[in-house]
This record gives structure tokens, sequence and C-alpha cells, in this order.
């Protein structure tokens, strides 16, 4: 006969205000193997903890029920002290009458309540009945991380990991690390030059001895399991050798032939053979493969001829490398909406119409106009420019729903960086709301408005069209009441941040969860921000959605503190709540293996003693399983079982109606 | 190939030159476009407010009529185009007001039809690269601006013949007819519409604009679709205080037949005070 004892909290007034805990007490006592119940004012107290172990001890009790909060608050505080008392912790199961009874019932008399908090309760004592004793499993942990994207989220995590001891790899998809941030020219609300503080970090990832850079490189496949990711990685040629070449630059000055530079975003052009801007890490070109002359038609091969070390070589190929890992983090970043659907406000039909990027290009000292502010159409100074707010942003007919968070704060830059650099300029801004919520950012604002001009009005454009030179921005003054005009020399549009276009096929390649808008999603948005529901695998940076630097960097330490505390032991040990394949009844239809969402259950080969195999059956991988279920319900022979969740409990649970 | 056709109050009496010149340019192009056999008014307003069912059973009653003759229906005129394409998606969408409209008219029409407009058909069945074959008179050195006014674009999820903040299906038909089209930045502004009843000033102000803007660019002759538009800028015009250039307004069907061979004399180019005459006499068109 079981010895089992039901503790029922009272949670203050939480439970007690609908539930009449004694007398739940009092009526599960009568239950066969109850030996012990109390009710308690919180369960969860030091006090009330002593109680429960004491209790424990003192009546010999082999499985305990806690009926209180959500097993999500409490769980682990009652099985830690379970154990503590010499149980199995296993051997404690919580019933959650407070989330799902006490709160949502408002019976004056108490009987709904505590009739319902007497079924769950009876409930789980008769699956506890069917508990058997598990023990954690614990796996092996390779201890070198993935940073998959190169920008500042990225290069912070991997410095992070690697200053804490541990190896790290960053895949980088472009020729050089630093993403979005190489390219703007200076940073809110301290206005301190974006590469100053950028190219620091990225040289010393290049230096450190515990960081490896695969620049040019995709990751294509993803195997494993936390603790033991195998994955393949794509080196696409560049072209030129990386261990002799000396960056010296001798062939992207020689090279004759041009295309559009993606770092300048279409407003320079970079050679066929370059790198993506001066201070790119590693400073290796790489031959654009889509327009080299040499490699489409051998014709040319210049860079070769003035390559001193001979690094440039023709015959290279993409390469396939795979590596073993523990963790990953994943900080691929964002990029702009494009903006051709906007057709009011002329983007890609009217040359001076530009993105908040482009423009970031424009007043960056090392970008096409060497930091001058000047129109694309005819190079000259705009003396009026109209900053167009939420272009994309929290329209959810024609973009996104969202507010793309940054661009308040970086339009507000643009106006100051624009008035410092033309001091006769005048800049308007059309924004819907200004939101301006970090440290020294309204300041910032008032800042770009008191002291820097820049003129605020509260409205939507509606339509922006070229005439005699100019730009037209008509547009609506909700504050006064009025339609305005301005005759502009440019326009600036804070267009939407949006995911990388790819990253559902990167999310599927991991195995985590995305959204609607393909921003990838977190464990727990508030609690779990840097964790995926894959574990082993973390999130840093605008992958996961819009947001500043400073959150950007806070991610990337965030994540590297949780590698650095896998890596703390050479085994981890992980909750034994994972299916379980009975290898006498399995008669090897693979319904598991194709339903498991984890690619968890493999085929296991059956050896007689010479080592001959004799039969094929389902193998679950205990470090990959997610105790999900799904197996379970796809066999058709009942052969699988969850531990901790086993048919047989289940069923007890249930047959107590 | 048959198309269910309605052609609306104002084609079968004022605008008669409309719906000549289309059914007589489908013929030449290769559709034949069939007057249903009973319709009335469309309605000739969408009722914006979700629990008035009243104004949609005149459109309803359209649609209902067209069922019975196919399943498709085009039409001419951008107030029944807009009318008739958003009773059909509130009647195939909204199975309550689909219900009440219903049991009114004491029918079961269930919003399967597919409203098209014949600029569409045009498009998306002939093809423009078709209609370049097919004409005979090319509009060389015709700068024609295409006014779009509100009706035939918007809203957009319900309509969506185009980019409705950039629309270019009228430039690429004009283009197809060998005409210079002109782009002018209030060519989808509102023409003023039915305040020519009661408040001509603001009509003569934006109907006004939208002429100015497109004359602005180098228009020499306005393409509209919208016969309430024709009137309000051809009135702005021809009103004796408006200082607006005087630039033909015509159907685009106008041009189209013309391109196409039609007997300019069957082509209604007599309005606008002769001026589109005129004009095409300059051009040697006519």
């Amino acid at each position: 006969m079981p010895r089992i004892g039901v503790f029922v909290c009272q949670c203050g007034n939480n439970i007690e205000a609908t539930v009449d805990t004694q007398k739940v007490a009092d009526e599960t006592k009568k239950l066969p193997g109850v030996v012990h119940t109390e009710s308690y004012k919180f369960m969860c107290s030091s006090p009330g903890q002593d109680s429960f172990k004491k209790a424990i001890k003192d009546n010999k009790l082999d499985g305990v029920v806690v009926s209180a909060c959500s097993p999500h608050m409490h769980e682990k505080t009652f099985r830690r002290a379970a154990e503590a008392a010499g149980l199995n912790q296993f051997q404690c199961e919580i019933t959650n009458v407070r989330e799902q009874c006490s709160w949502v019932h408002h019976d004056e008399t108490r009987k709904i309540g505590t009739d319902k908090t007497m079924d769950l309760t009876r409930m789980t004592i008769q699956r506890l009945k069917k508990n058997r004793d598990l023990t954690k499993i614990t796996i092996p942990v390779t201890k070198r991380a993935l940073v998959i994207g190169g920008g500042i989220a990225g290069i912070q995590a991997a410095l992070d990991i690697a200053d804490g001891g541990q190896e790290v790899v960053i895949v980088e998809k472009e020729p050089s690390i630093g993403g979005n941030m190489a390219r703007l020219s200076e940073t809110f609300p301290t206005m301190d030059c974006s590469q100053c503080i950028l190219t620091p970090k990225m040289v010393e990832a290049e230096l450190h001895d515990k960081i490896s850079l695969y620049t040019y490189s995709e990751v294509e496949k993803v195997d494993g399991y936390i603790g033991n990711f195998s994955v393949t990685i794509k080196k696409k040629a560049k072209f030129v050798d990386e261990s002799t070449c000396t960056g010296c630059g001798e062939c992207w000055e020689k090279c004759p032939f041009k295309a559009d530079s993606e770092f300048e975003l279409g407003l320079s052009k970079r050679k066929v053979i370059y790198t993506p801007f001066p201070q790119a890490v590693p400073n290796i070109p790489v031959i654009d493969k889509t327009r080299c002359p040499k490699i489409l038609k051998d014709k040319c091969g210049l860079c070769a001829k003035v390559c001193g070390p001979q690094s440039i070589d023709f015959t290279q190929e993409d390469q396939l490398v795979t590596e073993e890992f523990g963790a990953i983090v994943v900080a691929t970043g964002y990029e702009l909406m494009p903006n051709k659907d906007f057709g009011e406000y002329g983007y890609g039909k009217i040359t001076d119409v530009i993105s908040g990027m482009q423009f970031e290009r424009l007043a960056s000292a090392s970008g096409p106009t060497g930091g001058a502010i000047r129109r694309p159409s005819d190079n000259t100074e705009p003396k009026n420019v109209v900053f167009i707010q939420c272009a994309g942003s929290r329209d959810e007919k024609r973009g996104v729903s969202y507010c793309s968070k940054i661009c308040c704060m970086y339009t507000a830059k643009h106006t100051m960086l624009y008035r410092h650099k033309v001091h006769d300029g005048q800049a308007y801004v059309f924004y819907m709301d200004i939101r301006s919520g970090g440290k020294r950012y309204e300041e910032f604002v008032r800042g770009a408005i008191e002291h820097d001009g820049a003129m605020y009005l509260r409205g939507r454009v509606s339509r922006v069209y070229e005439k005699d030179g100019k730009v037209i921005i008509q547009g609506a003054d909700t504050l006064s009441g009025s339609q305005v005009e301005i005759e502009a020399d440019m326009v600036v549009l804070a267009t939407a941040l949006v995911s990388r276009p790819g990253a559902d096929t990167v999310a599927q390649t991991l195995g985590i969860g995305y959204d609607k808008y393909k921003f990838y999603n977190e464990y727990h948005p508030k609690l779990k921000p840097v964790e995926t529901v894959t574990a082993g695998i973390f999130l840093a940076g605008t992958c996961v959605g819009p947001m500043d630097i400073p959150e950007s960097v806070s991610q990337g330490s965030a994540t590297a503190s949780k590698v650095l505390a896998l890596f703390s032991s050479d085994k981890m040990a992980r909750e034994p709540i994972t299916a379980e394949v009975n290898k006498q009844t399995c008669n090897a239809c693979w319904d598991c293996v194709t339903s498991c969402p984890y690619v968890a259950i493999e085929k296991e080969e059956i050896k007689d003693r010479k080592g001959n195999v004799v039969n094929m059956l389902a193998h679950v991988n205990d470090g990959l399983c997610q105790g999900c279920g799904v197996c379970v319900c796809a066999c058709r022979s009942k052969a699988i079982d969850l531990n901790g969740y086993t048919d047989e409990q289940v069923y007890a649970a249930i047959a107590t109606f | 190939m048959k198309i269910p056709y309605y052609p609306g109050c104002t084609l079968n009496t004022v605008a008669k030159d409309f719906d000549t010149s289309a059914k007589e340019s489908a013929r030449a192009v290769g559709f034949e476009m069939e007057d249903l056999e009973q319709w009335n008014c469309c309605g000739a307003s969408f009722p914006l407010t979700p629990d008035n069912i009243m104004g949609l059973t005149a459109p309803a009653k359209v649609l209902s009529e067209a069922k019975k003759a196919g399943d498709r229906l085009t039409t001419l005129c951008s107030v029944c185009y807009n009318v008739l394409k958003r009773t059909n998606k509130v009647l195939h969408d909204d199975k309550a007001r689909r219900k009440s409209v219903n049991e009114f008219m004491e029918d079961d029409y269930d919003g399967s039809l597919d409203v098209v407009h014949y600029l569409e058909v045009l498009r998306d069945d002939i093809g423009f690269e078709k209609l370049k074959e097919t004409v005979t008179k090319p509009l060389e050195g015709v700068k024609a601006g295409a006014y779009y006014g509100c009706m035939l674009l918007r809203p957009f999820d319900d309509i969506g013949i185009d980019n409705a903040e950039a629309p270019t299906v009228m430039e690429d038909m004009l283009k197809a007819l060998g005409a210079t089209p002109v782009d002018f930045p209030d060519k989808i502004e509102c023409c003023g519409a039915h305040l020519a009843m009661n408040n001509k000033e603001v009509v003569q102000r934006l109907s006004g604009n939208v002429i100015a803007s497109a004359a602005n660019e180098g228009a020499e002759i306005i393409v509209t679709t919208c016969p309430l538009c024709q009137y309000n800028l051809e009135g702005t015009q021809e009103s004796a205080n408006a200082d607006t250039p005087n630039v033909p307004i015509v159907y685009f069907t106008q041009l189209l037949g013309l391109a196409l061979g039609q007997d300019a004399a069957n082509l209604g180019f007599d309005n606008n005070g002769g001026a589109t005459e005129k004009f095409l006499k300059k051009k040697g068109l006519i």
C-alpha cells in the first residue's frame, strides 16, 4: 500500500477565498493510500517547506501531492524539498488549483472551487500511485560555440564567450563581420562614431585566440542536440587564398570592373574584387563570381597578375565543412523593408527619396560623399530635407503592424547630423508619435528640436512627387489641423525594420520557432528572452525583433552567460521527461520517426552476438527528445511511452471520474 | 469570348460614346460585351455602415441578374465598377449581410461572380502586347495624362486593380496604342465628385488642380475612366471664371477606338467646345 501525503496550499487568500482547503485536506485523507494531509497558508514559504519535509520523514511518505499554484511556479521548489527529505523528486506531483481553479471561480459559498480542487487532487493522487522513480539524464557537452551572424550582437556574444575561456566560431555570410552597425555614421544618444566604437571590437574578435572567423560562409545543416550539435557550414569560394593574402589592396585598385556596392546600398560602386568597406575584418577581398570576366569567360585576370603573394586562385570552389558545437547563438540581424510598395513616397522612382540607412552612408565619413550631405540626383547640398517616419511601421495594411522602435531616435539623430553639416539647412520630420523610451533618449530628441531646429510635424504624408527639380511633399499637420506642402530637396524614409530574407529557412534548419514576420521566438518573452524552445540554441539582437545597439549588445552578452553556464561542466543534466520505446512491442513502422518534430527518434540496429544486424527498432535519443508526446500518439503498437506521463498514469487520473 | 456587361445609367444616356466606343473596340481585339437583359441603377454609392443594407440591394440585384448570364461581369464606369465589386465582396464574405439582402430581394445570390473592369479584360485576357498588334492608327506624338481619380483604385483591399498609390494600367494601355503617357502627381487625386451638385467651388479647385498638374507635366490630353470625373474636369474648364489650361478630357475607350481604326465621327470627339477635335486634327489623327 502506498503512503501518500497531500499538501493543500491556501496561498494567502488566493486559493482560500474560493476553496475550503481544510475540507479538501480532511476529505482526501479518507482516500486509500493517503496517510497524511494538511492545509497551510503558504506552502512555498520556508516554514511551509520545513513542515512539508518533516511530514515526509515522520510519515515515511513514498509520494507527495502539492495542490497549489501552477507547476511553472513552484514545482522545482517542492521537488527539491522532496529530494532533501529523501524522496525521488519525481514522486512529487503538483496539482494546479490556483490559476486553473481558485482564480477562475467566484462562488461565495466556495462549493465549486472546493469540489473542483478535490477532483483535481484526487486525479493527481491516482496518477502519483503509478509514478516510477526517474533519474535525471546526463549528456556530454562539446565546449565550442557557434555564433551565426557577425553583427554587433554576434561579435559581443563571441567576445564574451571567448573571454570566458571557450572556443567560438563566427559564421558570417558577408565578406566582413560588422553587420549593419558598420554602416552607421554616428550613434544615438551619445553621437559617438559607429565605426570608432565597432571596429576595435571587430579587430579584437579577429585577433582573439579563441575565436575563428568564417566569413563569406553560411550554415547549411544542423544535426544533433544541446551540447552535441553537428553543423555543416558552406564556405563560399573567395577566390583568394586567405593564408597568404596580405590585404595590400593592389588587386582592387587595379580591377577595371565595377558593380553597385551592397554595403553602400547602391549609392556608389565597388570593384568586382573587393572588400565591402575599408575597415573590413578580415581585410581580405573576395571576387564577385557573378561579375568577374575571368571566371565567367576567362578574360582579364589582372588581379592575379598584380598580386604580390600570388593569392588569387580562380579555381577555388565552395567548400563544405562539418564541425561539432555544444551551443549555438543565432544573431542574424535585420534589414530594412523594401520601399517599392509605397508608391505615395515615390521611393525607387524619385532619386532624391532615400532610406534612413542610405542617409547614414551619406553622413558617414567613410561613405560615398566622405560625410558631406549631398543629394543623389545632382550631388548638390540639400537645403530642405523632409524625414518621414513610420514608413511601413505601424501600418498593418501595407507594411508591418509593429513599431520598429529605433526610427524615432535615428531620425532625431539624422536631423542633428544634417544641421551640424548644413548650417543653413532645415529639417522637417513627419511623425505619428515620438517614442523615445530609454536612458537620455527623450533629452536627445528634445535637443534635435530645441537646439538643432528640426521642425516636427505630427501627421502623415499623403504624396511625394517631383516638380522642377524639387521634391514636393504633401501631408497633414494634425496638431494645427491643416494641410501642409513642403518643397524639399531630399526625402529620407524611416523604413520599417524587417527580418532577413531567408530567416524562415534558417529557423527551419535550426529547428527554432518564428512569428509571422519571421522574427525568432524567444522561449519566454520576459523571463527567457535569449533562449529558444530548442535547448542549446540562443538568440541575440534584431533577429528577435527591432532593437537598438545597447539592447543587441546586452543580448549578445546574455547569450554568452547562458553558453558559459552550459559549458561550465563536462556533462549536463536534464529532466528525464522523455519518450521510451518498448523494444518488445515495437514493430518498426517508423511512424514515430516521421512524426517527431525534434528528429529525436532514430532507427537502431539490433545485432546478435556475432555482430550481424538482426532487426531494426525505434530508439529515442534522450538528448534531443523534448517530451512532447507526439510519438506516443503516433505509435500504432503502443510501444512508446512518455516517462513522467505514461499511459498508465494518465488513464489512472481519468479513471477517478 | 463573350462577357456579360453592365452599362449603367450614365453610359446609357450622357456618356453613350463611352459605351459604343468600348463595345466596338472590344470586337476589334476579340471579345464581345453582352448587355445584361435586365439591369437597374447600381445605386451609385456603397453603404459604408455595416448595419445599413438597403444600399446594397440595388447592386445586389444587378449582380444576381448578371450571375444568370455567366460567371464574370464587366463594366466601364468607375463608380459602377466600385459599387458592384465591393457589394459583391460583401455578399461573398459577410454571411449575415448576404442573408439579409437575399431575404429582402427574395433571391439567393452568393457573391460568386467575378466583377472585372474593362481595363482588366484588356490587360489580363487580351494582353497589351496583343492590343498593340491590333492597333491600326498608332497615336504617335499624343502626350496623354492618365487620370484615375478615386473609385477605380480605392479602397485597395477591395478593388486591387493596380497599385493604388502608383498605378500604371492606363499608361501601359496608352503605350500599347502608340501614345506617350505622361505621369503627373495628381493622377489619383479626387475631382470633387458629387460636390458638383452643391459646392461647385470645391470641384473647381480640385478638378482645376488635376488639370493643371497634368498640363504642367506636359499632358496635351487627359484620359479618364469615369463619367463623373469627365463631367467635373470638363465643367471646370468650361466655367467662365476658371483659368485652367484648356486640355481635352476624353474616355480611354475613345482613344482606344481611334487607335483601332474606328470612324472618328462615331467616337464623340465633338464635346469640350471642339477642343478635342482641334487637338486630334492638329496631330493628324482625324
